[in-house]
């Protein structure tokens, strides 16, 4: 018996250790590996997304139509938006919470393993039946991810209908391991990890997997009766059989605006994972994150019709919606507030994931100002639908979102794979991503408030300058972005080894473990006071 | 592959096959139902193979966790971590049925009596001059379009009789749920017994209403608005219980090899309970406010 151990150990032939590769992964039930499943997909997708993207800046580098006609400019906005939001952003996430929160609340694993492989593998399934719709006749999805009815009912290509198949998996996916994230920490902390003494980290993803839950079967439900719509003759968004399209919207932006938080809320779990570490002192005001994270969570809930100020509202409704929108700036304030004064008269040192903190820091509170502008419902009337958004959210996703998970990324790589990141190559990165992306985003602004549409393929001579201007920063962007992967990659064999402490200043569960850490995080549950 | 290890306090399953394969699964049957509705000939036989994938899954995974569950490996935190994992799973549920409630009161308390003239009377001097907004909607804007329904049946007929049918259902079940690890076997599988009689009972009348409504009243999918609402809640409700009523079967089968017999911890029975009694609560808002009111 112990022959044939060896011989399943140490295939022999290159078809035999192809399968014996396929199998480990797909059959994973370790929150390590499942978790490196999803960093690896998400980086994928964001190279997926990223070239559309770079197909869109290369069309509006100068007016004219120059390489794509319009209505495949719209499939790939749409697509675009799509990947991004559910292929990278959501997925990153999720990727760090399987990761880290059986380390830091010490435990062995997540609470439902083979649950947790069905949510991941979810994921690139239904990526592929997403993807596969730019295959089709009649072309991709081309309305926009915000899939507004008659666009996607009445006018949509017969590929929508994939689009909303891959929809449920997604949803199915994100409620799954919402459901597992959310047991785990309610069931598997150590004995001693108290409520108040989680890392906020995992309160973050706490809260997040509750918006999740309250949000992913809504949109599950929007995509069904619009699927009913299209197939077999209903009229919940038509009009004329006494349906109402703006239903959608209310229903869509039920789900999209907790969306944003559901991306950006792990994001300030690892950005109050950082600062503290590079300060060399404790977070500062812990129970006030706590508390901020929590009625974030609960505003995001109740705001969702400022993204539809000019689709008809009475005023009262939008009075009500500015206000509420404009509350959730004060628990984002007390956020920033307290991540500033952890640096006050720290002792800080800037390495590399500092550094995206920092960054992230200044290029999100300002993604948030300009959101307080488009809260404001008469200006708003002049904002909609211009370059003006597109430049604040992705102010928020990129400049704020990506630099958030990219520290996260270099900061917990020598706990995952035992070797330090080169901090050379770090840096570089770091100047070169943060330098082009302000580049190659701040002017959209100018482009928006001077009147430029968004989601359109050609544009008025008054615009050349600056998306010219914004198309060269794209790029430069774009190919930075080969030096992080090219890092990652290759220091998991040639970087200098990593002790289990990593960080001088970090404190937490995962950093007791060696790194890397044994494969079932923590066998018997440590003790925490 | 990593083995199961399982410490006094923790259990970790080893590497399973059975979640790829529900996403193939998956997979095939979207893209069956997607073939379907692009009528390419092969659409309802992908479907059926993505059917039949995803039984053999469900057997397959199901059958591993109650083996295991059987053999003992499982412990107080396995128990826990299924109950959380249910209430959450209820908890998305609920949500996914509020969304539908919100859906449909947006088109009665607003949609509707806007097209109609309320709040901004020139929307419907526009649109449709002669619309008068109605609830139920009988006469659409367009009705050349969408054929409105002639009549509705009355709630006090068989839906009230498939409230009365539910309620007991919940009832029995309980009673059911009481007798288990009580040595009483037989009062156990005499409840699931009636449960689920109910439960297709309920079905049996609810498809019989569906063709009354189609045939008689041209209550249709096609027919506006009030059709639309009306067999997405009912429908996905009806829905449910299918599956509630597949469960509680499973719940048989098992109660008559003996699974639950001895003292111990019976989680698939409790997560089938609240799943019933949810489906059930679900039931009575549709009676109150789809029918009745
Ligand atoms: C290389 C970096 C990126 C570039 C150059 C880029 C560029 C663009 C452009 C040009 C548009 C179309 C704007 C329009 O005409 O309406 C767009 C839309 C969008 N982007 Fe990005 N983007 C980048 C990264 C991201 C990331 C990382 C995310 C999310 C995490 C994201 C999310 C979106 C969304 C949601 C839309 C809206 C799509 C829609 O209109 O339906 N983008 N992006
Ligand atoms: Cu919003």
């Amino acid at each position: 018996m112990a022959n044939g151990a060896t011989a399943a150990a140490v295939p022999q032939s290159v078809p035999k250790r192809m399968i014996a590769f396929i199998v480990r992964w797909t059959t994973a039930t370790n929150h390590k590996d499942i978790g490196t499943l999803y960093l690896c997909t998400a980086l994928l997708n964001l190279f997926l997304g990223g070239t559309l993207a770079l197909c869109i800046r290369a069309e509006l580098f100068i007016p004219g139509l120059q390489f794509v006609e319009p209505n495949f400019f719209n499939t790939l906005t749409t697509m675009h938006g799509l990947i991004m939001l559910f292929g990278f952003i959501m997925p990153v996430a999720v990727g760090f919470a399987n990761w880290l929160i059986p380390m830091m609340i010490g435990a062995p694993d997540m609470a439902l393993p083979r649950l947790n492989n069905m949510s991941f593998w979810l994921l690139p399934t239904a990526t592929i039946m997403l993807v596969s719709t730019l295959f089709m006749d009649g072309g991709a999805p081309n309305f926009g991810w915000t899939m507004y009815a008659p666009l996607s009912t009445t006018y949509g290509p017969p590929s929508t209908d994939y689009m909303i198949f891959a929809v449920h998996m997604l949803g199915i996916s994100s409620i799954m391991g919402s459901i597992n994230i959310i047991t785990t920490i309610a069931t598997m902390r150590a004995p001693g990890m108290t409520w108040m003494k989680l890392p906020v980290f995992v309160w973050t993803w706490l809260v997040t997997a509750f918006l999740l839950i309250g949000i992913m079967p809504v949109l599950a439900g929007a995509v069904t009766m619009m699927l009913f719509d299209r197939n077999f003759g209903t009229a919940f968004f038509d009009a004329a059989g006494g349906g109402d399209p703006l239903l959608f919207q209310h229903i869509f932006w039920f789900f999209g605006h907790p969306e944003v938080y559901v991306l950006a809320l792990p994001a300030f779990g690892i950005i109050s994972q950082i600062i503290p570490t590079f300060s060399r002192k404790p977070l500062f005001g812990y129970r006030t994150m706590v508390m901020a994270t929590i009625l974030i969570g609960f505003l995001s809930y109740i705001v969702w019709a400022h993204h539809m100020f000019t689709s008809g509202m009475p005023y009262g409704a939008q009075l009500y919606f500015m206000l509420a929108t404009m509350l959730i700036a004060v628990p984002t304030g007390m956020k920033v507030f307290n991540w500033i004064t952890t640096m006050f008269r720290g002792s800080i040192s800037f390495e590399t994931p500092m550094l995206f903190a920092i960054a992230f820091v200044f290029m999100f509170t300002f993604a948030g100002c300009t959101g307080v502008m488009l809260a404001v419902a008469p200006a708003d009337f002049q904002y909609h639908d211009s370059y003006f958004v597109v430049a604040h959210f992705h102010y928020v996703l990129v400049n704020g979102l990506t630099f958030a998970f990219l520290a996260g990324a270099y900061y917990w790589y020598p706990k995952f794979w035992g070797r330090m990141y080169n901090e050379r190559l770090g840096k570089i990165h770091f100047w070169l991503s943060t330098i082009s992306v302000n580049v190659l985003f701040f002017p959209q602004h100018f482009l928006g408030l001077a009147g430029m549409p968004r989601r359109i393929p050609d544009y008025a001579l008054q615009f050349v300058d600056f998306n010219f201007i914004s198309s060269i920063g794209a790029f430069v962007f774009g190919f930075s972005q080969l030096i992080f992967v090219y890092n990652m990659i290759s220091s998991r064999h040639r970087g200098a080894p990593a002790s289990d402490q990593v960080w001088e200043g970090a404190e937490g569960l995962e950093w007791t473990l060696s790194s890397p850490p044994p494969h079932h995080s923590f066998q018997t549950p440590p003790r925490v006071d | 592959m990593s083995e199961p290890t399982s410490s006094e306090k923790y259990y970790v399953p080893a590497s399973s096959h059975w979640p790829i394969l529900c996403c193939v699964a998956l997979f095939t049957f979207f893209a069956g139902i997607g073939r379907w509705l692009h009528e390419l000939p092969s659409g309802p036989w992908v479907w059926l193979g993505g059917v039949a994938l995803l039984v053999v899954v469900l057997f397959g995974w199901f059958g591993t966790v109650i083996s295991e569950n059987l053999s003992g490996v499982y412990n107080e935190q396995v128990g826990r971590s299924f109950r959380s994992g249910m209430k959450l799973l209820i908890l998305s549920e609920v949500v996914f049925f509020a969304g539908f409630f919100g859906g449909y009161f947006f088109i009665r308390l607003w949609g509707v009596p806007m097209l109609g003239g309320e709040v901004h009377p020139i929307t419907s001097v526009m649109l449709w001059p002669d619309f008068t907004a109605d609830w139920p909607l009988l006469t659409n804007p367009d009705n050349g379009r969408f054929l409105g329904a002639t009549d509705l049946g009355s709630p006090w007929g068989v839906p009230l009789a498939n409230t009365l049918l539910l309620l007991t259902s919940s009832v029995t079940l309980t009673y059911a749920h009481r007798a288990v690890g009580s040595g009483h076997d037989g009062i156990l599988k005499i409840g699931l017994l009636l449960t689920i009689l109910l439960g297709v009972t309920f079905l049996g009348l609810q498809a019989h209403e569906y063709m009354n409504d189609y045939e008689r009243n041209n209550l249709t999918l096609n027919a506006g608005i009030y059709g639309s609402v009306f067999y997405l809640l009912t429908g996905f409700h009806g829905f449910h219980v299918l599956v509630g009523v597949i469960m509680i079967s499973t719940m048989l089968g098992r109660a008559m090899k003996g699974h639950f017999s001895r003292p111990g911890d019976h989680f698939a029975l409790e997560g089938v309970a609240w799943y019933w009694h949810f489906v059930d609560v679900v039931w009575l808002l549709l009676f109150l406010f789809v029918y009745w009111l």
